[in-house]
């Protein structure tokens, strides 16, 4: 989908700066609870690992939930909206709990019947076996198509309706825009797609070259 | 698709990570044993001396180096990294003339078993967005001045695949051993922000 998450060729980020050399995994204790609360709630949430739903809660947070408390932040409201949409929490719960331990006293949300969704997948991990041949070839010129998927997709907005060269077949892998929405892993053949920049970004670009992982239902030929 | 509204502003993140943690732990949902082990896990065996080993080796060992290459998940795993975010790992060489760096756009996907968890520089919007747009001036900022002969290719993550950047060995580093070599690579040169630096 469309959204804050899909940030590539975004303006308006600002400078980088030299990394740090001594940055501690986690900076603050909550960041380390953080990463390993939104990794268990995923399970709890949907009863197995599902990293595409996981993603999917991500980038449905808004600008403020996705950007002001960093990435550990953001994994903590991804959690909160999978626990809550699988009525594991009620919307509220989190909130009223933290108001109670910063000393407020104010009523919690009884606990809801839980909707999990119906969900089971059919081994570890995203890779997966496809009986058919891959469509495209090593070499062979192909579109990224312009398309634009009201739910989860891992097409880029800036790759969309340009042209690049299949560089490699990659294994083949659960499909992430049905796989996040529990409607079936529909594994299918990833191409790394091979791109020039100036394709991409107008003549005018740096000159270098870009790839990326593309399902093979986010191609096309060209005719 | 429906976007959620934001936490309240006035509680902390901090606060609402306690909160949340207390809300499933008291209802047995999560255990707080297996929590702790998560972290201490990514604290302390999960980093990016797992991936300056398989470089070290890959400078050394020319076999090692080609099955490297060749099957960068299965090469790893012969030094016994592996696990989640690196199911699917490809290893691409960094020479005098080719510059590879990795970047995920759509998150922050890394792969995790060679280099623990992304920096804070890697998960910066600011990385997420240019880095596909203006590579040589991003790495520029970072510190990272390539020739303009160095052809550069940005990888983005897009799917499960995950990549690893074997950097070129420096120069004046010939008399030194696989256990010398591995204090050299760094984090930045494996993601390709960064060269290896002579001792």
């Amino acid at each position: 989908m469309d959204g804050i998450a899909d940030m590539g060729g975004t303006p308006g980020w600002g400078p980088m700066h030299p990394p740090r050399r001594d940055e501690p995994v986690f900076e603050e204790p909550w960041q380390g609870r953080a990463f390993a609360l939104a990794i268990l709630s995923s399970r709890v949430a949907f009863g197995g690992v599902n990293l595409d739903a996981f993603r999917h809660a991500l980038e449905r947070l808004d600008r403020a939930a996705y950007l002001d408390d960093g990435y550990f932040g953001r994994w903590i409201n991804g959690a909160e909206l999978m626990l809550t949409e699988s009525a594991i929490l009620a919307p509220s719960a989190i909130d009223a709990r933290a108001r109670n331990l910063r000393g407020e006293d104010v009523e919690e949300p009884p606990i809801p019947e839980p909707a999990r969704p119906d969900y089971m997948r059919t081994a570890e991990g995203s890779l997966r076996t496809v009986d058919s041949a891959p469509a495209f070839t090593v070499g062979k010129p192909v579109r990224a198509k312009d398309m634009s998927p009201p739910g989860h997709t891992r097409l880029p907005g800036y790759v969309r309706g340009h042209t690049g060269v299949v560089e490699r077949i990659q294994p083949a892998a659960v499909l992430p825009d049905t796989n996040a929405h529990f409607q079936g892993e529909n594994p299918q053949h990833v191409y790394t797609v091979r791109f020039d920049s100036r394709e991409v970004w107008g003549s005018d670009s740096e000159p270098f070259a870009l790839t990326a992982e593309l399902y093979e239902s986010y191609l096309e030929t060209i005719s | 698709m429906t976007t959620t509204g934001g936490p309240d502003e006035t509680l902390s993140v901090a606060l609402r990570t306690e909160a949340l943690e207390q809300l499933l732990t008291e209802r047995g949902l999560i255990d707080p044993k297996v929590m702790n082990g998560i972290i201490t896990e990514y604290e302390t065996n999960v980093g990016p001396l797992n991936g300056a080993k398989v470089v070290a080796k890959a400078w050394t060992d020319p076999d090692y180096r080609q099955r490297l290459l060749d099957d960068g998940t299965a090469a790893i795993k012969e030094l016994g990294f592996s696990g989640a975010q690196g199911e699917h790992i490809v290893v691409v060489e960094n020479t005098a003339t080719t510059h590879n760096v990795v970047v995920c756009t759509l998150c922050s996907c890394y792969p995790w078993p060679v280099l623990g968890l992304p920096p804070s520089w890697y998960k910066d919007p600011a990385y997420r967005s240019r880095i596909v747009k203006e590579p040589r001036t991003v790495l520029s900022e970072m510190g990272l001045d390539l020739a303009d002969d160095v052809q550069i290719t940005v990888r983005d993550s897009t799917s499960e695949v995950r990549w690893l950047v074997l950097p070129e060995r420096p120069a004046g580093t010939e008399h030194l051993t696989e256990e010398e070599l591995v204090p050299l690579v760094s984090r930045d040169a494996m993601v390709g922000v960064a060269k290896v630096g002579a001792p």
